[in-house]
């Protein structure tokens, strides 16, 4: 396998979607490839640090007040 | 019987035989509640995916008022057209379809009436290929405090296209599945998939300028600077 194959399989590994053939493929790349297992890694840790950081707050305050007048408008549907 | 109830009662009929004995989603109780004049059952909902849809809306936009008019405009839609919400897919998702379709039609606004889609610059061949292979530091949160670290991942995200940030929050910060994200965005499950991988490696490529190892305080004057470009 080289390397443009294993990424274009990359998603698959990420979401552990590879079926056990393939997946066995991959695996064997990998314990050959330090590039392609950085990549994995580091891939799998942006994925992470997006999911675990909220980088978008929505303040209690303007919730509040977006809820007011969501309901308002609603009520005079 | 209202004619409110008889276009509902075939829709629920519907969705609870096809379930079988499953439960029907406390989602689409709601719904069929605020269909019927229930604001306090819709105001559940709303502050049920306020947040998600705050946060889609400013990938989008990648500006806080127009988010907040996003929010108003997108939740207030959807309780207008709430007969037309099928069940047979989640209401999350039907709302969010929504909510990008009006984050769009803001954007076109603010660019004076210039036509803005989700197709908007993707065609780029960056993030096929990785780059920077340097390792990153074991533990690259340790490198920046919280609110820090919170403008490094603005600053990353909003150097993607629009239609690749929006993939990459349905799928990978939402957990919607690959199926969900394309029957929000309208796309083909392919394109989905091409644009998360692309999504993907782009942040990756960009974060490796803070985080790889030995990085840390120099990224920090870089993040001054403008670091990502």
């Amino acid at each position: 396998m080289t390397c443009t194959e294993f990424l274009a399989q990359l998603d698959d590994m990420l979401d552990q979607d590879a079926a056990l053939p393939l997946r066995a493929d991959l695996e064997e790349h990998l314990r050959e490839c330090e590039h392609c297992e950085i990549t994995l890694n580091t891939t799998r840790k942006t994925i992470q640090i997006y999911r675990s950081h909220e980088i978008y707050e929505l303040p209690d305050d303007l919730r509040e007040r977006l809820h007011q007048a969501i309901l308002a408008k609603c009520r005079k549907c | 019987m209202s004619a409110v109830a008889t276009i509902l009662k075939p829709i629920m009929s519907s969705s609870i035989q096809s379930q079988g004995t499953a439960e029907v989603h406390p989602d689409v109780l709601l719904v069929e509640r605020a269909r019927q004049g229930d604001v306090a059952a819709y105001e559940k909902l709303v502050r049920q995916y306020d947040r998600q849809v705050f946060r889609i809306a400013q990938h989008i936009v990648q500006n806080r008022e127009d988010a907040e008019d996003v929010v108003q405009d997108a939740f207030l839609k959807a309780y207008e057209k709430l007969d037309q919400f099928q069940g047979n897919s989640k209401f999350y998702t039907w709302l969010v379809r929504i909510a990008v379709n009006e984050a769009l039609m803001r954007l076109r606004k603010r660019r004076t009436g210039k036509m803005v889609s989700i197709d908007e610059d993707v065609e780029t061949e960056e993030g096929s290929m990785p780059r920077d292979l340097a390792d990153w530091s074991p533990d690259p949160e340790a490198l920046y405090g919280q609110s820090e670290m919170a403008d490094i991942l603005r600053k990353t995200i909003q150097g993607l296209p629009p239609g690749f940030r929006v993939v990459f929050v349905l799928r990978d910060v939402d957990g919607l599945s690959t199926e969900e994200t394309a029957e929000t965005l309208g796309l083909s499950i392919p394109a989905v998939k091409s644009r998360l991988l692309r999504a993907r490696l782009q942040l990756r490529e960009r974060l490796s300028r803070y985080f790889k190892k030995g990085e840390g305080n120099g990224s920090r004057a870089k993040l001054g600077q403008g670091g990502v470009k």
